[in-house]
C-alpha cells in the first residue's frame, strides 16, 4: 500500500489536515444550512457569523428564509477523535466548522468519528442532569464490513480484501442504493470507502435524520435477509410470496453472480466447496445433485444443473402440496446479499468513522464513492496519506521550478486548493457534488415554502 | 346479564360518562382529571397488573387470537370488571377503571427499559384483543375519534402496482387486491409491517391494504405509549417524593418479573475454578454455548461479552474476578495483556457500573435475549432455541445427552415459537423433574433454580423470593398518609401535554 507506515502518521497528519482535508465542503455538509441564510455562506470557511440572519448589504443573496435546521445544529453535533496510542476522546463539539478545522489542525487525530446531533452541545454534556442530554438527530448510516462475509468468500479472510471479493461490496451498494431510493424514497446518499475492508453509507435527507431509532431498526430488518450466526447453516429462507424488495435485489445479484461466485470464487469447483452449497438445498434434490456434480465440467455447468433441478421441483410443487423450494435464490442471496452491521444503523448515538478520515492501519483516506461509476472504483487505487503528501511535495517542487523561471511574480495564483493538485481531487469532486445536490434541494424547498407563504 | 337490566342506570351513565368515555377503547391520551381515593388507587392498580399478568400468561399458553385465548381473556376482563364488550354502553365504571388504572401503572412501569418493554408488550396485546372485538362501524368511529384517517391510493396507481402489491402481502389474492382499498401510510406509522416485510414500500410510503390497518393502529398506539412513558419517566421524581405513593409504585413494578438478578446478594460466593463445572451443570444452554465458545476461541464478540459477562456478574463474580476471568482467557488467543487492558477491560468495568454513565447493568432477561440484537456471523450470543437452525439445535441437544423423545418435544415447542417453554423443558429434562412449576424467564433464574435443586436444601445462593408473579403482591402496601384522596391531576400529569402534532 504505497509504502505507508503507521509510524509516519504524526509527521503526515498535520500536513493532511492543513492542506488536504476538504474543510470547506465538509463544513457545508454538516452545517445543513443552519448557519447560513438562503444560498449564502457558500464561500465555505468564510468569516460569516451565524448570528447574521438576513443577507442585508449582500445583494447577491436570496431573500431571507427560515433556515433548514436550527442555527446551532452544527454546534450540537458530536465528534470523537482517536489520538495517538488509541486514546479515545468523545463528546467533542464545535461552534462553527471553522473551529473544527482549527482543532483538527491542532490535535491531528488519527481517526475522526461522527456522532449524533444532541439536545445540547456535547462538550457540555457533563454539566447536564443525566437524562437531559439526548441524541436527537443523526444521518441514517450503514456499515458493511467484509469480515461478515468470511463464511462465503474463499479468497481472503478477516481484514484482507482483494479485487475478487470487492465485488461483494459493489453488489451491496447497488442493492441498498436501489432500495433507499425506490422503496424508502430518500434522496441524499453518500457512499464512502472505509479505508480498509468495507463501505459506509450516510443518508442525509432532512426527514431521515429525524427518524427514531425504532424506525431505523425496522428499516434495518426490512433490508436484512441473511440471518443467523455461526450456528445457522442456512441463513436465508424465502417463502411464498417473494416480496418485491427481494426479487428486485435478486435481479441485481443475478447480474453478477456468475462472474463473481462461479468464475471468481468458483464456489462449485471442488467437492469440499460444493458440499457447503448443497447443504442449503433440500434433501431429495441434494442427493441427486451430489451424484450429478462430479460429472459436470465446472462451476458454471454445475450451477446450471442445480438451478434447473430446483426450478423443476418448484413447478411440480404447485400441483403437489409441498412447499416450494427457492434454494437457488437462497444460495445466491446467502453468498452475495449485503450483510449489514445492524447496530450501527439502529442507534442514534452510534459513532461512525468520518469521510476523509485516515484509516490508521492502512493509511488510506476514507473517500466517497461515485455510485454512478461504481465499477470504476478501485479500493487499491485509493490514495494513502503518504502518497498524497508525496504528490503534494512533488507539485510544490514543480512550482518552485516554475517560480524560478518567472521570478518577477513570486506566489502568483497559489489559491488553487492543495488537494486539487493530488489524486484526492476526483474524490473531493464527488463529495462536492453530493453537497451541492443537497444545497440545491434545500434552496428548492425554501423557495417552495416562501411561495406557499406568498399565496396569502 | 347485568347490562341488560336497569335502563335508568344506563341512561344516567350515558349522561354522566359518555362524554368522557365515548368508546370502550381509547389511546389513553389524556390523564384522568378527578380525585381518587387511595384505596381505589391501590385496588385499580393491583387489578390492572393482575390483568396484564393474565395477558402475558395467555400469550405464552395459547396462540394469540384463537378462540381459547379470546374466551379466557374475556372471562378475566369480566371478572376484574374492565370493559369487555365493545357495545355495552353502561360500563362507565369499567371504562373509568380502565382509564385510571392504565395511568397508574404507567407511573410504576416507566422506570427502566425492561419495565417499559414489558408494560408496552402487555398493553399492546390487550389493546389488540379489544380492537379486534370491534365491529366494522365501531372501527370506523374509533379511527375518526383518534384522528387516524389515511388517504387511499388512486385506482391508476393500484393498477400500475398490482403485481407488486400482490407479492408484498402473504395471503392476498388478485381479487382481494382489486376490491380492497390501499392506504398511503408514512413509514413511521407502518413500522411493524415494514419490519417483517409484509407491505409494499414505494418511494417513502407504505401501501397498506385495508385488512392490515389494525397493525397500523397498534403501531400508532405503541409509538404514543412509548413516548408517553418516556415523558412520565422524566417527571417521576416529583411523584416519587410523595411518600404515600412511592412504596406502592415500587412494589407494583417489582412484582412483574421478580428480581432483576443484579448481583449484590451473592457476590463473591463463587470461585473461578468452579465455572467449568457449573457451566455444564447449571448453565442454561445459551450461556453454556457462550462459555464453550469462549474457551475454544479465547475470544467473544461484543454481544457475547455483554450477555455472558452480565450473567456472570449475576451469578456472583466480582469485578476483580471478572477481569481475571476474561483476561486469562483472552490472552491465550490473539489478544495480548496490554491490548486487553486497553480494549476490553473498560467494557467489563462499564458493566459493573465503574465507567461511563455508571449504570449498574443488570443481566439480560430471556425476553431481551430473544427479542433484541440477534447474533450474526461469528457471534455466539442470543437464544439457541430462537437463533439456531433446528438441525444444529438437535445435534447440540444430542451432544448434551438429551433423550430423543426429549429432543423432539423441545423441537416441537421451538417450532411453535415457545422458546422459553423449550428452555423450561430442557431444564426439566436435565434436572430430572416433571414440572418446575414456575415460568422461566431469566438465564440467572435458571441458574439459581438449578443450584437450588442440585444442592438440596442448603442453597449456595440466597435469593429474593422466586417468581411468584403477582401472588406476592397484596393490598395494603400504602403508608398511611395525611390525605385519603389524591388529586389525580397532580399525581398523574405533572408533565406537559404532548404537542398535538405527535398525537
Amino acid at each position: 500500500m504505497a509504502g505507508f507506515e503507521p509510524s509516519a502518521l504524526p509527521e503526515l497528519l498535520p500536513l493532511y489536515y492543513r492542506r488536504l482535508f476538504p474543510h470547506g465542503p465538509y463544513g457545508r455538509w454538516l452545517g445543513y444550512g443552519g448557519g447560513e441564510c438562503g444560498a449564502a455562506g457558500r464561500a465555505g470557511a468564510g468569516e460569516r457569523g451565524p448570528g447574521r440572519e438576513s443577507g442585508a448589504g449582500d445583494p447577491g443573496t436570496e431573500p431571507a428564509a427560515p433556515p433548514a435546521v436550527e442555527k446551532n445544529y452544527f454546534a450540537r453535533r458530536e465528534f470523537s477523535f482517536t489520538l495517538r496510542d488509541d486514546i479515545y476522546v468523545r463528546y467533542q463539539s464545535f461552534e462553527h466548522p471553522q473551529d473544527l478545522e482549527k482543532e483538527l489542525q491542532k490535535t491531528c487525530p488519527y481517526k475522526v468519528d461522527i456522532g449524533a446531533v444532541y439536545s445540547h452541545r456535547p462538550s457540555q454534556h457533563n454539566a447536564l442532569r443525566s437524562g437531559a442530554f439526548q441524541a436527537q438527530e443523526k444521518e441514517l448510516v450503514f456499515d458493511i464490513d467484509m469480515t461478515d462475509y468470511d463464511d462465503v468468500r474463499g479468497c481472503c479472510s478477516s481484514a484482507e480484501i482483494c479485487s475478487k471479493c470487492w465485488t461483494l461490496m459493489t453488489i451491496a451498494i447497488r442493492v441498498l442504493d436501489r432500495a433507499l431510493v425506490e422503496d424508502l424514497g430518500v434522496q441524499h446518499r453518500l457512499w464512502v470507502y472505509s479505508g480498509r475492508r468495507g463501505v459506509h453509507c450516510w443518508v442525509c435527507d432532512d426527514t431521515v435524520r429525524k427518524w427514531s431509532s425504532s424506525l431505523r431498526s425496522s428499516i434495518v430488518d426490512y433490508l436484512s435477509l441473511v440471518k443467523g450466526g455461526a450456528d445457522t447453516v442456512k441463513k436465508v429462507n424465502l417463502s411464498d410470496p417473494v416480496h418485491p424488495f427481494i426479487s428486485k435485489s435478486l435481479r441485481l445479484v443475478e447480474e453478477r453472480f456468475e462472474e463473481y461466485a462461479l468464475l471468481g470464487q468458483d464456489i462449485l469447483g471442488s467437492r469440499e466447496s460444493w458440499d457447503k452449497v448443497l447443504a442449503l438445498v433440500p434433501e431429495p434434490l441434494r442427493e441427486q445433485l451430489q451424484q450429478d456434480f462430479p460429472r459436470k465440467r465446472d462451476s458454471v455447468q454445475r450451477w446450471a444443473r442445480l438451478k434447473a433441478l430446483v426450478e423443476k421441483s418448484r413447478q411440480s410443487s404447485s400441483s403437489s402440496k409441498k412447499l416450494p423450494s427457492y434454494a437457488e435464490k437462497e444460495i445466491m442471496l446467502q453468498f452475495c446479499f449485503p450483510r449489514l452491521d445492524g447496530n450501527v444503523s439502529k442507534g442514534l448515538n452510534h459513532l461512525l468513522k468520518s469521510p476523509f478520515s485516515v484509516h490508521p492501519k492502512t493509511g488510506r483516506i476514507s473517500v466517497p464513492i461515485d455510485v454512478q461509476r461504481l465499477d470504476q472504483f478501485d479500493p487499491f487505487a485509493v490514495p494513502t496519506i503518504s502518497s498524497l503528501c508525496r504528490e503534494l511535495d512533488e507539485a510544490n517542487d514543480a512550482d518552485e521550478d516554475r517560480d524560478k523561471e518567472n521570478e518577477e511574480d513570486p506566489e502568483p495564483k497559489r489559491r488553487v486548493r492543495d488537494y486539487k493538485r493530488t489524486s484526492l481531487a476526483p474524490y473531493v469532486r464527488v463529495f462536492e457534488r453530493f453537497v451541492e445536490d443537497m444545497e440545491r434541494a434545500r434552496r428548492g424547498e425554501l423557495l417552495r415554502r416562501s411561495d406557499l407563504q406568498g399565496d396569502f | 346479564m347485568e347490562f341488560s337490566s336497569a335502563r335508568g342506570r344506563r341512561r344516567a351513565a350515558r349522561a354522566g360518562g359518555r362524554g368522557r368515555y365515548p368508546h370502550s377503547l381509547q389511546f389513553y391520551l389524556a390523564p384522568p382529571a378527578e380525585s381518587v381515593s387511595l384505596a381505589e388507587f391501590e385496588s385499580f392498580a393491583v387489578d390492572r397488573l393482575r390483568l396484564l399478568k393474565v395477558v402475558e400468561n395467555l400469550g405464552v399458553k395459547y396462540l394469540k387470537g384463537t378462540d381459547d385465548y379470546k374466551s379466557k381473556l374475556e372471562y378475566e376482563l369480566r371478572k376484574l370488571k374492565f370493559p369487555f364488550k365493545a357495545l355495552a354502553e353502561d360500563d362507565y365504571d369499567a371504562r373509568r377503571k380502565d382509564h385510571i388504572s392504565h395511568f397508574i401503572l404507567r407511573l410504576a412501569y416507566c422506570q427502566s427499559e425492561d419495565l417499559r418493554r414489558w408494560f408496552i408488550q402487555q398493553e399492546m396485546d390487550l389493546f389488540r384483543y379489544r380492537f379486534n372485538e370491534l365491529s366494522d362501524s365501531l372501527v370506523q368511529q374509533f379511527l375518526e375519534y383518534v384522528n387516524l384517517l389515511y388517504e387511499p391510493i388512486s385506482e391508476e396507481v393500484k393498477e400500475r402496482l398490482k403485481d407488486e402489491l400482490l407479492m408484498s402481502t402473504p395471503g392476498l389474492s388478485a381479487e382481494k387486491v382489486k376490491e380492497q382499498a390501499f392506504y398511503k401510510i408514512p413509514l413511521q406509522d407502518a413500522q411493524d409491517l415494514i419490519r417483517v416485510r409484509r407491505v409494499l414500500l414505494n418511494y417513502g410510503f407504505a401501501l397498506v391494504p385495508h385488512q392490515d390497518m389494525v397493525v397500523i393502529i397498534l403501531n400508532n398506539y405503541r409509538t404514543k405509549l412509548s413516548k408517553a412513558l418516556a415523558l412520565t419517566a422524566r417527571s417521576l421524581p416529583a411523584v416519587q417524593s410523595d411518600e404515600r405513593l412511592q412504596p406502592l409504585l415500587n412494589h407494583l413494578s417489582h412484582s412483574y418479573i421478580g428480581p432483576d438478578y443484579s448481583a449484590q446478594k451473592n457476590t463473591g460466593k463463587i470461585s473461578l475454578e468452579q465455572i467449568d463445572t457449573l457451566s455444564v451443570k447449571s448453565y442454561p444452554i445459551c450461556m453454556r454455548q457462550l462459555h464453550k465458545a469462549l474457551r475454544e476461541n479465547h475470544h467473544l464478540r461484543h454481544g457475547g461479552r455483554m450477555q455472558y459477562g452480565l450473567f456472570l456478574k449475576g451469578i456472583g463474580l466480582t469485578l476483580e474476578q471478572a477481569l481475571e476471568f476474561w483476561k486469562s482467557e483472552f490472552i491465550r488467543g490473539k489478544i495480548d495483556a496490554d491490548k486487553f487492558d486497553k480494549g476490553y477491560a473498560y467494557s467489563i468495568r462499564h458493566n459493573y457500573g465503574k465507567e461511563g454513565k455508571r449504570t449498574d447493568y443488570t443481566p439480560f432477561s430471556c425476553m431481551k435475549i430473544i427479542l433484541s440484537n440477534p447474533p450474526s456471523q461469528g457471534d455466539y450470543h442470543g437464544c439457541p432455541f430462537r437463533h439456531s437452525d433446528p438441525e444444529l439445535l438437535k445435534q447440540k441437544l444430542q451432544s448434551y445427552k438429551i433423550s430423543s423423545t426429549g429432543i423432539s418435544q423441545i423441537l416441537e415447542l421451538v417450532k411453535g415459537m415457545h422458546y422459553q417453554l423449550a428452555c423450561q423443558k430442557y431444564f426439566e429434562l436435565t434436572h430430572d423433574v416433571d414440572d418446575i412449576g414456575f415460568p422461566l424467564n431469566h438465564p440467572n433464574q435458571y441458574f439459581v433454580e438449578s443450584q437450588k435443586l442440585l444442592n438440596g436444601d442448603s442453597p449456595v445462593y440466597q435469593f429474593l423470593p422466586a417468581l411468584s408473579g403477582i401472588h406476592g403482591l397484596k393490598k395494603g402496601h400504602l403508608k398511611e398518609g395525611k390525605y385519603h384522596t389524591l388529586e389525580m391531576k397532580t399525581a398523574l400529569c405533572p408533565l406537559p401535554q404532548l404537542p398535538s402534532s405527535c398525537l
